[in-house]
């Protein structure tokens, strides 16, 4: 088997380049358009993960551990962002039994 | 360095002491707590050095954004003795995670590598999540914790595309070394491309964090619901962490690609300063008001980082420390009056002249800085700004526009000085203050008014 590197480097890297913008606007997209809290955090996870896509796909390309180790970063500090998250979310959803969030609207101008 | 251990085992001890029967005892711990930060602190001066292989450098300018972010939370702390007062059980919490933020905020000042400046900003937001929320039961802090969340990790996101292009065109997170390396770009359009846009988008994902226009749009309600005490730890030390990042980040890394990214932020100071100003202007809270003075104070700071020459730091430094003092003052004043009155807008204030002197004394003094009239911290705050930016002699029409919305100001800060001294109290019961809460409030008085009389105790220090 080739070592990993090796095999993301058959793809040329425009392709990476390409698929994560997508990815990334397929995200902000989906945060910009959906109404349920929920979904919207589901879409900036699609937002991170396409960035840490590029991350180890250009650092395949350059033969360089400092984004890989990035990546690491990244997903820690998503995790520690998704356990505050839902305990935001779930805090909002016991007081309106809705995680909509145009049903929040009392802070207006 | 020493200041991040110490800062984050000092949360951990923190949070144990939330064990003790007497909440008493947490006030005067975490106030000892960031006096020996602050000290500790100020050891480094003058003494550069790098670490975790060279991913922080604590120099001067690290040590002084440290020094005041660490005074601005040690003078706020005592206005939370109402929660103490209360029996909230959760004081400790708060008191941990307002220090573990403070941990982001010096990661972010210091910081010499892009993952750093993540991972500082990461720390600073995810705390502050928490705390904007601290009110679970009230729907108001509920959406600002909502809003501020989304809105804070879709920046965060944006953020991170940026660092990732930035690391596509040069190779490297270290900021010195990124500005080392522009001088080979440019030969290959694509990479140079996709550097430039790397740039906007950080910028974009920073000026998310410090609520510059047109990304300031969370910051008012954001601002409104969340409880004062925790708006004010927001709208001083995560401005000033964002700020001192922010130029750090553009004098280390990007000072080679100024044509790049100067029109850009030209346009987000001028929309800044015209949307704080006149947004301030229509409010009927004072709360809302105060959220965006705070985006208009952004914009001032901005206008030290449009300058971009050896003041700039300089005045970044005396600014955001004569805001942090002048807005401290006014948001502890808010919720003392608020605790009393279950009100945020200017009438609460009525007739607080004869009630409290005190408290209005302290208003009124910080009302005049953040306006910037002279005697007072905020006046030099902006006469170093302008005086750095008109070094360049092109950018007088922007220090025009700044000062005519500085007059604009002056209107709604004296709207509640105004309600203070000449409406009739509606209650007059005055506002219970402790005494500590008061010698405080004196504290942060004097300190407005000596930074106004002797400006060089901050602005010699770089």
């Amino acid at each position: 088997m080739n070592n990993i590197p090796e095999v993301i480097r058959t793809i040329p890297l425009d392709y990476y380049l390409y698929f994560s913008a997508a990815l990334f606007v397929i995200g902000v997209i989906g945060v910009l358009t959906r109404r349920n809290a929920i979904v919207i955090f589901m879409c900036i996870e699609l937002m991170l993960n396409s960035v840490n896509l590029l991350l180890t796909a250009m650092a395949s390309y350059r033969g360089d551990t400092n984004a890989q180790v990035f990546v690491f970063f990244i997903m820690a500090v998503a995790a520690a962002e998704v356990t505050v998250g839902l305990a935001i979310i779930v805090m909002t959803y016991r007081n309106i039994r809705s995680t909509d969030v145009q049903l929040l609207n009392y802070l207006k101008w | 360095m020493t200041s991040i251990i110490l800062l984050s085992v000092f949360g951990i001890i923190n949070l144990f002491a939330g064990f003790a029967k007497n909440k008493q005892v947490l006030l005067p711990l975490v106030l000892v707590f960031l006096a020996v930060v602050f000290g500790v602190n100020l050891l480094d001066w003058n003494d550069t050095q790098t670490y975790f292989s060279n991913m922080l450098t604590v120099d001067n300018y690290a040590v002084a954004f440290t020094g005041i972010m660490t005074l601005t939370t040690l003078l706020l702390l005592p206005f939370s003795q109402r929660y103490i007062d209360k029996g909230d059980s959760n004081l400790a919490e708060y008191y941990s995670l307002l220090l573990f933020s403070l941990v982001g905020a010096v990661m972010m000042v210091g910081y010499e590598n892009l993952i750093m400046l993540f991972i500082g900003v990461e720390i600073l937001s995810i705390a502050m999540y928490v705390l904007a929320g601290s009110d679970k039961s009230s729907l108001r802090s509920n959406e600002a914790a909502l809003k501020y969340f989304l809105m804070g990790s879709f920046f965060t996101g944006i953020m991170l595309f940026g660092i990732a292009m930035i690391y596509g065109a040069t190779g490297t997170f270290n900021i010195t070394e990124i500005g080392a390396a522009q001088a080979g770009l440019g030969a290959d359009g694509v990479m140079d491309s996709m550097f430039v846009l790397g740039i906007l988008v950080l910028v974009i994902g920073i000026s998310f964090k410090i609520s510059a226009a047109p990304f300031h749009f969370w910051a008012p309600d954001v601002y409104d619901g969340t409880p004062t005490f925790f708006t004010a730890f927001m709208s001083t030390v995560v401005k000033t962490a964002g700020v001192a990042a922010f130029y750090k980040l553009m004098a280390a890394a990007f000072a080679a690609s100024y044509a790049a990214w100067f029109p850009t932020l030209v346009a987000i100071t001028v929309l800044t300063l015209v949307v704080g100003n006149i947004g301030a202007v229509i409010q009927t809270s004072f709360k809302r008001m105060l959220a965006y003075s705070s985006i208009s104070h952004a914009g001032y700071m901005l206008m030290a980082l449009v300058a971009f020459n050896e003041s700039s730091d300089t005045s970044i430094l005396f600014y955001s420390a004569a805001y942090s003092a002048a807005t401290i003052a006014a948001f502890g004043v808010l919720k003392l009056v608020q605790d009393q009155q279950r009100s945020a807008d200017y009438e609460a204030f009525n007739g607080l002249g004869k009630t409290n002197p005190l408290l209005a004394f302290s208003m009124t003094v910080s009302m005049l800085s953040l306006g910037g009239i002279p005697l007072t911290a905020g006046f030099f705050g902006k006469f170093f700004v302008f005086s750095a930016l008109l070094q360049n002699p092109d950018m007088l029409w922007l220090v025009v526009l700044a000062v005519i919305l500085a007059a604009v100001g002056i209107y709604y800060y004296f709207r509640v000085v105004i309600a203070m001294y000449m409406q009739p109290a509606a209650n007059q019961k005055p506002v219970r203050v402790e005494s500590f809460t008061a010698f405080t409030l004196i504290v942060l008085t004097i300190l407005t008014i000596l930074l106004g009389i002797a400006p060089a105790l901050v602005s010699e220090l770089l």
